[in-house]
């Protein structure tokens, strides 16, 4: 049995309700479903015996500008007893930006939901320390929004006074 | 009767105090090394003995504003770390001097981007800016030969009663 099947026949014996695109491309696995269900399908996906997903290694999200669902939500894991990776998907609209924190699965996910949000403006509920991680806390923008042009709103970021 | 033979005599020679305390000045300048990023390497590199910064009397680094007469800001600075770069440069007692090291701090250099400063002059006076990404190690001694040169030309009475502006206390949590 492939990872591919595995993964699958793991997740529709758990959960049969959920609908899972489960692609394959290039050896790389992606599992994309609703956002709702994420801690459940974390948490099982790391706890699980045969799985053991327990490396969460980066989460970060793409802005698809133009589209329905305009972000992805994307968590890329690993697992050490199978050495291999997959990667889990979810598509959060603009006008709601909320996805629950991973951050109580993996801590490694707390600063990496950090970025996200200050990077994306996802919003993460139930996160255990949630502010932004580069940009100042005052800061009112995403800058790697598509619409957030590369040199910066002019007058966004304060700088010191200068003396005279 | 010629200086030689004076000088053999009693050993003395006339000059005037600001000549003496620009040579003063110029020949201790004290670094405050502000290493934000990569150009701090090379500024590493220019203290070595292949370089010797200390040929011209600036090999003590200090590592608090209190005691430096010039700073080298040497590295990338962002809007973030600019705060921290004016709080250094006002906690340095007067006379002092800048060096603008390498292309970002001078103009941003190549992060044309959101977060980075396009030059720190628009927060901060600087005396020198030095090209280079980053500048190799005799290119940053060049700048320090330049600032003793400005500094040789400046007189005693040109620094007098220049007070520590009032910095207000922050409380970081």
């Amino acid at each position: 049995m492939d990872l591919k099947e595995l993964v699958t026949y793991k997740l529709k014996e758990k959960f049969p309700e959920v609908e899972f695109d489960i692609t394959d491309y290039k050896e790389q696995l992606a599992v994309t479903f609703g956002k709702k269900n994420i801690v459940n399908v974390a948490s099982f996906l790391k706890d699980d015996p045969d799985l053991q997903f327990k490396l969460c290694e980066d989460v970060t999200a793409i802005d698809w500008a133009r589209r329905k669902n305009r972000f992805t939500v994307v968590y890329h894991i690993f697992s050490l007893k199978l050495n291999s990776r997959i990667r889990l998907k979810s598509d959060v609209d603009e006008s709601d930006l909320s996805v629950d924190s991973v951050a109580f699965v993996w801590k490694t996910a707390d600063w990496h939901e950090r970025e996200t949000y200050d990077m994306y403006g996802i919003i993460f509920n139930n996160h255990p320390d949630f502010r932004r991680m580069y940009m100042p806390e005052e800061f009112e923008y995403y800058p790697l929004r598509k619409d957030f042009p590369l040199m910066g709103i002019p007058g966004s970021l304060p700088l010191p006074k200068k003396d005279e | 009767m010629g200086l030689e033979a004076k000088l053999k005599q009693d050993g003395f020679f006339t000059s005037t105090v600001d000549a003496l305390v620009a040579w003063a000045r110029k020949s201790a300048v004290w670094p405050m090394p502000m290493g934000i990023s990569c150009c701090a390497i090379e500024m590493m590199a220019s203290g070595d003995p292949k370089y010797d910064i200390a040929r011209f009397g600036s090999e003590v680094m200090r590592f608090t504003p209190r005691q430096s007469d010039c700073m080298i800001v040497a590295g990338t600075v962002t809007y973030k770390m600019s705060y921290v770069v004016k709080k250094i440069y006002d906690q340095m007692p007067a006379p002092k001097w800048v060096i603008a090291m390498g292309a970002c701090t001078s103009s941003g250099g190549m992060y044309r981007s959101y977060p980075v400063v396009q030059g720190i002059d628009q927060f901060m006076p600087v005396d020198i800016y030095l090209a280079g990404c980053p500048p190799r190690p005799d290119n940053l001694l060049n700048a320090l030969m330049q600032i003793q040169e400005k500094i040789g030309r400046t007189k005693a009475r040109d620094f007098q009663d220049i007070p520590l502006p009032e910095l207000p206390v922050i409380q970081n949590n």
